[in-house]
């Protein structure tokens, strides 16, 4: 178990480095659901087998997929690597850089002083979770909850906003519109609107 | 807590799993035959039982290409993302009492987080393909697949909260009275639909759409890595079918024939629903498919599920 806990805490890290290194979105994105598995090992031999398959359901399952959804359909290819890669400058990861190795060091220092350290204390039970979740934290369940309605909510208005505006497009019949975006090959081969004989 | 032989119980249930899934593709194209009045395959071997095999020395033999524009890495890693997770899933299936590679106190949620996983072999293999009819299939599985999971973990929570655990084998045991497909009914057409669109099997097959989009996510793949998404598709059936048998129709209980002979029963009988369900049932389309998951099914599992929590608080009381 110690050794699967150290292995899963080396690959962790090292995927989340080369996250952050990679100029190509989709690699970078790649690497980090390694990472996001990793640490779900991590929470397997630290005794939370709950906690780790959940990390694996909704972060590496639901999250990173809509994250590489969105990456896939903006179609980034040679040029925006290149542009990523441009932007890498020393003068723009010197500032976070020294920052995390602050952090680093304060880790390594707790490491060495050998606060904490122990793995599998005990396993939690899933019920045990549901329970201290609905007792002592439903407040925190409650606050999470509003938030998610307050977005569904914002979400349903952006998407109800942009039916009604394209509604109004097709009854104006904004042909050449269509067209001119590519979208009707019918009317751009026949010239125009002039559409079809 | 593991079962007594783990090294029998892992080569059996991987042996098991690819045999079935391995002549699954010749059952469905002679069963799809009959149904078609014609004969099918059967030129291999008697009755051509044979044909899978001749169907993968071929493959073997063709050339495994990868288009000079795609994503090398990516492109190689999509389809063993696929067999892995699937694989993986059978390790928490129990045969029968002691045949099961790995009893996890978590079975249910580790079938869903592997399920979910699945996803990036369908997404990946579109994107790295860089091929529009590619991208396009990759872009309806993945809305597809995140859409259904939702539901698909909700359909299950129903059994979870009569059997009182996420354990697989205390699933099977909590059914020794009744089956959960008679309390669960609505839980398990649930689980059907979601299962079928998780497999990406006909009703619900538009990643691939061969009449608009050629084969969809892996319209580039040839050689052996079409080979796997091939058999990854039947083995994806075979799990679902498991996962069924040990949800709903109570596993490997049943009376006078041996456990594991249950199970195979009840496997291969959904099995044969899911293929006979390909012969039955039209495409529909994307949109449709979308507002089926999101403003009938979600819906309904949530209603289940507020129902069978009812219940087993007032029977608790």
């Amino acid at each position: 178990m110690e050794a699967a806990f150290y292995t899963a805490s080396v690959i962790a890290i090292a995927a989340t480095i080369l996250t952050i290194t990679r100029s190509n979105a989709i690699h970078a994105l790649l690497y980090l659901i390694v990472s996001l598995l990793a640490i779900s090992v991590v929470f397997y031999t630290l005794g939370a087998p709950f906690v780790a398959v959940l990390e694996v359901i909704i972060y590496a399952g639901a999250i990173m997929v809509l994250f590489i959804f969105v990456v896939m359909m903006l179609n980034l290819g040679q040029r925006a690597a290149a542009l990523e890669r441009r932007w890498q400058t020393p003068a723009i990861w010197t500032g976070p850089t020294i920052l995390s190795a602050l952090l680093l060091a304060e880790v390594v220092y707790l490491l060495v002083r050998g606060a904490g350290g122990e793995t599998a204390a005990s396993v939690v039970e899933p019920k045990q979770v549901a329970m201290v979740l609905f007792s002592k934290y439903l407040i925190g369940v409650e606050l999470a909850s509003m938030l998610l309605l307050a977005g569904m909510a914002g979400a349903y208005h952006l998407g109800a906003q942009q039916r009604r505006k394209k509604e109004v497009q097709h009854a104006t019949g904004a042909d050449e519109g269509r067209a001119g975006a590519g979208g009707d090959l019918v009317h751009t081969r026949t010239g125009g609107s002039a559409g079809a004989p | 807590m593991t079962s007594p032989f783990p090294f029998a119980s892992i080569f059996g249930i991987l042996f098991a799993a690819l045999i079935i899934a391995g002549g699954l593709p010749w059952v469905e194209r002679r069963v799809l035959a009959l149904f078609q009045d014609r004969y099918g395959p059967n030129r291999v071997g008697p009755f051509g039982v044979l044909q899978t095999l001749a169907d993968a020395i071929k493959m073997f033999a063709k050339e495994d290409w990868v288009p000079p524009f795609a994503d090398r890495a990516v492109f190689v890693i999509a389809p063993a993302v696929l067999m892995v997770t699937v694989l993986l899933s059978f390790a928490i299936i129990p045969a029968a009492p002691g045949i099961i590679v790995d009893d996890l106190n978590i079975g249910v949620l580790f079938f869903l987080g592997m399920s979910s996983l699945g996803v990036y072999s369908i997404v990946l293999a579109g994107w790295s393909s860089d091929n529009k009819y590619a991208l396009l299939g990759a872009m309806r599985g993945a809305a597809q697949m995140l859409s259904y999971e939702v539901f698909m973990g909700l359909s299950i929570m129903g059994t979870v909260l009569l059997a009182g655990s996420f354990d697989l084998v205390k699933i099977v045991e909590a059914q020794r009275g009744l089956w959960f497909v008679v309390p669960q009914f609505a839980g398990f057409m649930l689980f059907l639909i979601a299962g079928l669109a998780e497999t990406r099997r006909i009703p619900f097959d538009l990643p691939e759409a061969e009449s608009e989009l050629i084969a969809g996510y892996h319209a580039e793949y040839s050689g052996m890595k079409f080979g796997l998404f091939f058999v990854g598709e039947y083995l994806g059936i075979t799990l679902i079918s498991s996962i069924i048998t040990t949800l709903f129709l109570g596993g490997w209980l049943g009376p006078w024939l041996p456990p594991v002979v249950w199970f195979l029963i009840k496997t291969s009988a959904s099995i044969a629903f899911f293929i006979l369900l390909r012969a039955a049932l039209p495409r529909p389309r994307f949109d449709q498919l979308m507002a089926l998951g999101w403003k009938l099914m979600l819906p309904l599992a949530l209603i289940n599920l507020l129902a069978t929590g009812a219940a087993v608080l007032a029977w608790s009381f």
